[in-house]
């Protein structure tokens, strides 16, 4: 180690030990920082993460300073990134997508007075890292349950991004719950590869459309496969993914889930003021508002509009839950016997499809 | 393998579909290089006529209007180019990415506001009885202007280049620009009017996602689709009718992967989401194997720059 390494490593030294200090109990004042997988004008997942920013902004004032990246891409590049926030004195980041899981480990490892918080991962690896999810697959529930009733040709689909349990978990809930209403109904899914690429969703879409299919459900970001839905003049309907993408209303979008995370941005800047801050790993649903069903349209016919809400408000209330059994899976072996809801371990691990929806899970 | 459930009718109907925006920007990149220029800011070009033609067709409520502002920007945008590589004679691949950057940057700061809206419908030309055909009114007379005008496009640089006395300048500017000069041509506006086509053309083609093909704006809409662009004038072998074909076949497979997976193929996904670009790199090594750099047909003052004191 030559003298300049050495020097630099002393005031890096120094510096950590001043952040250490400051942190005591409570704080007067916090620097939240957010990294962003997308652009926030993609009207979907980032923009919804940052709503909550400012939602945290507007309800904390002046006792919370708030910084984002966008577009961060997920890898050696969010490392850097994390780095540089914790260097510029951010006192919490939260890290807004799975492929940033590792990053955020490494990175809070060498910044123990930082708190961080990961969304929709797993790994806990040292106390200051937090992990926050929300349990999408209750609003696929909803979704399902209106494809199934509406569906003429008895096709539906589902547009998915990456095959990871995020993902799979939503398109068996759907499938299940369009399963309930319409023992006919068959799904298929195409696998985009993509969080975010317009065209490659709409080319998607159309696919499907051509194929019969009449409800298109997407879990990618961008509003393309509602647009090329609106192309067919009302035959078609989807789902709002994320954001309420109200500029489709009433029809092709008849509903959507919207994720609110501004009552968690809040809750954990609040705690972190007050000194109370903890590690946790937090998975709320439609009950605690982190999922939000949107407007469900007057485009649907009374009956299915009418029975949408029920299962939004019985979701929402605990008497139903998205997986109940009895379950089987794709192969025919039993996942969840009468009555046996899911444990939250076997969902967030999820590699397989239940039984009936055809085709295989690349891996 | 099972095509039982795609209908090939609607497959090659939206395959011409699909294969526009990079056919346009192909095409214009065809002419900048033809004339000596390589201009690696394609996508920067396409994104800028994104959001420039999409705005336009807003506020005007013509998607034609639409059209005719996308080109105009994507030709603006080449402007830049144009002055900084024909004029203070600036690295054409350090100034073609940057160009890209910048491009993708200044559409996201002009799109802020614009999410969600939807632009004026494109209709598809009303052929009337004509369109009722089986298979010949689907695929011949089912689109909307844009298709054809592009394919009209196609044969307008065939024609100019192959057989116009302005065809032959850009080449001879192209393969040589010393001996251009010393004939007198003004090589460098001879290149800036081609840059400035080739960015219209991409204008135009970034234009057609934005208002045709997704009908919506949002950040970084034409993921990549200039770099496809780029690859397909190489594939091509710098002939306008290659581009084409080009096009069409990576459109084409675009489509069809995505269909058979909706038709619940058994091939695994991964194949079929990397057979575009396996089957672009394929074609490629075969056209360019066993033959030197003429036989591939490039230009030979690609990416150089000229200055007359030399």
């Amino acid at each position: 180690m030559n003298r300049r390494t050495l020097l630099a490593s002393a005031a890096l030294g120094l510096g950590l030990t001043l952040a250490g200090g400051a942190q005591a109990a409570g704080m007067d004042h916090v620097k939240a920082c957010f990294v962003y997988v997308g652009p926030i004008g993609d009207g979907g997942y980032t923009y919804q993460h940052d709503q909550g920013r400012l939602a945290l902004e507007k309800a904390l004032g002046d006792k919370v300073e708030t910084a984002y990246q966008e577009s961060v891409p997920e890898g050696a590049d969010a490392e850097r990134v994390l780095t540089q926030m914790a260097l510029s004195g951010c006192n919490i980041i939260f890290t807004t997508s799975f492929g940033y899981m590792d990053a955020t480990n490494n990175v809070a490892a060498k910044f123990p007075n930082v708190m961080f918080e990961h969304a929709t991962g797993y790994k806990r690896e040292h106390p200051n890292v937090s992990t926050y999810n929300a349990r999408f697959y209750e609003g696929r529930t909803v979704q399902g349950t209106i494809a199934g009733m509406v569906t003429k040709s008895n096709k539906i689909g589902y547009i998915g991004s990456f095959p990871i349990p995020e993902v799979i978990m939503g398109i068996n809930a759907y499938y299940l719950a369009a399963k309930k209403v319409n023992p006919d109904v068959e799904l298929s899914v195409i696998w985009a590869y993509t969080w975010f690429d317009p065209a490659k969703e709409a080319d998607a879409a159309k696919a499907m459309i051509e194929q019969g299919v009449d409800v298109v459900a997407q879990h990618t970001d961008s509003t393309a496969p509602l647009a090329e839905a609106a192309k067919t003049g009302g035959k078609v309907i989807g789902f709002g993914q994320a954001s309420d993408m109200a500029a489709y209303k009433p029809t092709p979008r008849v509903t959507s889930t919207i994720d609110n995370w501004g009552p968690y941005y809040i809750k954990r800047v609040q705690a972190l003021l007050d000194g109370t801050y903890e590690q946790v790993d937090s998975w709320e649903g439609i009950a605690s508002g982190e999922v939000e069903i949107g407007e469900i349209t007057d485009a649907l016919p009374p009956d299915v509009k009418a029975a949408a809400e029920k299962v939004r408000d019985e979701i929402a209330s605990g008497a139903l839950h998205s997986f109940t059994g009895p379950i089987n899976k794709q192969d025919g072996s039993v996942w969840l016997t009468e009555g046996q809801t899911a444990p939250d371990g076997d969902l967030l691990s999820m590699n397989f499809y239940v039984e009936g929806i055809k085709g295989d899970i690349p891996q | 393998m099972d095509f039982g459930a795609i209908n090939p009718t609607i497959l090659i109907a939206s395959l011409m579909v699909a294969a526009v925006p990079i056919m346009l920007a192909a095409l214009g990149e065809l002419v900048v290089e033809k004339s000596g220029v390589l201009n690696l800011g394609v996508e920067g070009m396409m994104i800028i006529g994104a959001i420039a033609g999409f705005v336009t067709a807003v506020h005007t409520g013509s998607p034609v209007a639409g059209f005719a502002g996308g080109a105009v920007a994507g030709a603006l945008l080449s402007l830049v180019f144009a002055f900084l590589t024909q004029f203070l004679l600036t690295n054409q691949v350090a100034t073609g990415l940057a160009l890209t950057l910048f491009g993708l940057g200044l559409s996201s700061l002009a799109g802020q506001g614009y999410n969600g809206i939807k632009p004026p419908a494109t209709h598809a030309v009303p052929f009337g009885p004509l369109a009722d055909i089986p298979f010949f009114g689907r695929v011949v007379f089912g689109h909307d202007w844009m298709v054809y005008a592009s394919i009209a496009l196609v044969a307008l640089v065939w024609w100019v280049l192959r057989a116009t006395r302005l065809g032959l300048v850009i080449r001879a500017v192209g393969e040589n620009h010393e001996a251009a000069h010393s004939l007198g041509y003004k090589v460098n506006r001879i290149r800036l009017g081609c840059t400035v086509f080739g960015g219209a053309m991409a204008g135009l083609g970034g234009a057609y996602v934005s208002l045709v093909r997704v009908p919506q704006w949002t950040d970084g809409i034409t993921a990549g689709a200039g770099w496809i662009a780029l690859a397909i004038v190489v594939f091509a072998s710098w002939k306008p009718w290659r581009v084409l074909i080009g096009a069409y076949l990576f459109g084409g497979i675009t489509v069809l992967q995505l269909n058979l997976q909706a038709a619940g193929s058994r091939i695994p996904v991964e194949y079929l989401s990397m057979s575009p670009y396996l089957i672009t790199i394929l074609v490629l090594v075969i056209m360019s194997s066993g033959r030197g750099r003429a036989g591939l047909n490039a230009p030979a003052a690609l990416g150089q720059n000229f200055h007359a004191s030399r």
